[in-house]
C-alpha cells in the first residue's frame, strides 16, 4: 500500500474510532448527571462542577484522536 | 500602525491557519501579539476595578466582582477547600487570560484564537505541571513521590504494575491532556468557523446565489454562538483541573 494513502487513511480512521468511545461516556456522565440533579436540585451546583469534570476526563481522549488526525494528515501532505 | 495592522489582518493563505509569518524582528507574529493584547486587557480588567474599590460599585465594579466570585467560590472552595486562598493568585488571572485568548476566535475583526497554537497551553500546562508538583513536595516532602505513586491498600505483587501506571498518568498525560484538550477544542472550532464561512462566500459566489448560501451560512451564525460557550467553558475547564490537581498534591491519598 502505498504510504501516503495508509496515512490518510489512518487519519480518518485514527478520529472516526477515537470518537465512538468517549461519545458514548459523556452520554453516560450528562444522563447520571441529570438524573442527580433532578433528584436533589439543592446539589445542583456541585454536580454541575463535578459533570464538567467528568467530561473533561472522557473528552481527552476524542481530542487525543484528534490530534494524531492532524499528525497522520502532516504526514500524508 | 504596523502592529495595530496585524492585530485586524485578514490571512490571505489558508495555511495560516497553522503557520504565521513573523512581522517583527524576533519572530514576533500576530499571535504572539494577540497574546500581548490578551495580557493587557486581563491587567486592565482586574486593576481598573480594585483599584479604588467602593462599597457602592459601578457597573463594571460589580460584574468584575461576581466573576472573581465566581472563580473564587465554584473553583478555589469547592475543590481546594479551606487553602485555596493561597492559590488565588494563579487560578483567577489563569482564568481571565484564558477566557480572553479563547473569545478571540469569535472577536470581530480579530477572529483568531489564540490557544488554537499548541505553544500557549503546552506552556501554561508545563506551569501548572511545575505547580503542582512543587506544592506536593512542599506539603509532604520527597514523600509526596510515594504517597502519588503507590496508592494505600494494594498487594505487594501488583506494585510492579501500578506504579509505572501511576507515573504515567500523574506525571506524563496530565499535563498533556491539559494541554491537548484547550489546543484541540480551539482549533476544532476555529476549523469549523472556517470551513462554513468559506463555503458560504464560495456558494455566494460560485453556486446558485440565493438558494444555496443560506443553509452554511445559518450554520456558521450557530457555530458562532456555540463558540462562546466553548470559550468560556475552555477556560473554566482548564482552571478546574489546576484546582484539582494542586488539591490532590496537598493531601495524601487515604
Amino acid at each position: 500500500m502505498d504510504p501516503q494513502a495508509a496515512a490518510l487513511l489512518g487519519a480518518g480512521l485514527s478520529y472516526g474510532l477515537a470518537a465512538i468511545g468517549p461519545g458514548i461516556g459523556i452520554g453516560i456522565v450528562v444522563g447520571n448527571a441529570v438524573q442527580a440533579m433532578v433528584r436533589q436540585p439543592e446539589m445542583a451546583g456541585q454536580v454541575r462542577t463535578t459533570m464538567f469534570l467528568g467530561i473533561a476526563f472522557t473528552e481527552a481522549l476524542a481530542l487525543f484522536g484528534l490530534l494524531l488526525f492532524f499528525i497522520l494528515f502532516g504526514q500524508a501532505g | 500602525m504596523m502592529v495595530w495592522a496585524q492585530i485586524v489582518e485578514v490571512p490571505e493563505d489558508i495555511n495560516h491557519l497553522f503557520d504565521w509569518p513573523a512581522v517583527l524582528p524576533w519572530g514576533i507574529n500576530r499571535v504572539v501579539l494577540l497574546t500581548f493584547l490578551a495580557t493587557i486587557l486581563t491587567f486592565l480588567f482586574l486593576y481598573i476595578p480594585f483599584r479604588k474599590p467602593r462599597i457602592v460599585p459601578t457597573k463594571f465594579q460589580a460584574m468584575v466582582e461576581s466573576l472573581v466570585e465566581m472563580v473564587r467560590n465554584t473553583i478555589g472552595k469547592e475543590v481546594i477547600g479551606s487553602e485555596s486562598a493561597k492559590y488565588e493568585w494563579l487560578l483567577i488571572p489563569m482564568f481571565f487570560w484564558l477566557f480572553f485568548l479563547n473569545i478571540f476566535e469569535i472577536t470581530p475583526f480579530i477572529n483568531f484564537p489564540v490557544t488554537s497554537r499548541m505553544a500557549i497551553p503546552a506552556f501554561l500546562a508545563m506551569f501548572v505541571w511545575v505547580v503542582f508538583i512543587f506544592v506536593g513536595i512542599k506539603k509532604q516532602g520527597l514523600k509526596y513521590f510515594i504517597n502519588t505513586l503507590v496508592p494505600p491498600g494494594v498487594p505487594a505483587p501488583l506494585l510492579i504494575l501500578i506504579i509505572p501506571i501511576e507515573f504515567i498518568s500523574v506525571f506524563l498525560i496530565r499535563p498533556i491532556s491539559l494541554a491537548v484538550r484547550l489546543f484541540a477544542n480551539m482549533i476544532a472550532g476555529h476549523m469549523m468557523l472556517t470551513v462554513f464561512f468559506l463555503t458560504t462566500s464560495a456558494y455566494f459566489v460560485l453556486g446558485p446565489k440565493l438558494i444555496a448560501f443560506p443553509v452554511p451560512f445559518a450554520f456558521a451564525v450557530v457555530i458562532t454562538a456555540f463558540e462562546v460557550f466553548v470559550s468560556v467553558l475552555q477556560a473554566f475547564i482548564f482552571t478546574l483541573l489546576t484546582a484539582v490537581y494542586i488539591e490532590s498534591s496537598l493531601h495524601a491519598e487515604h
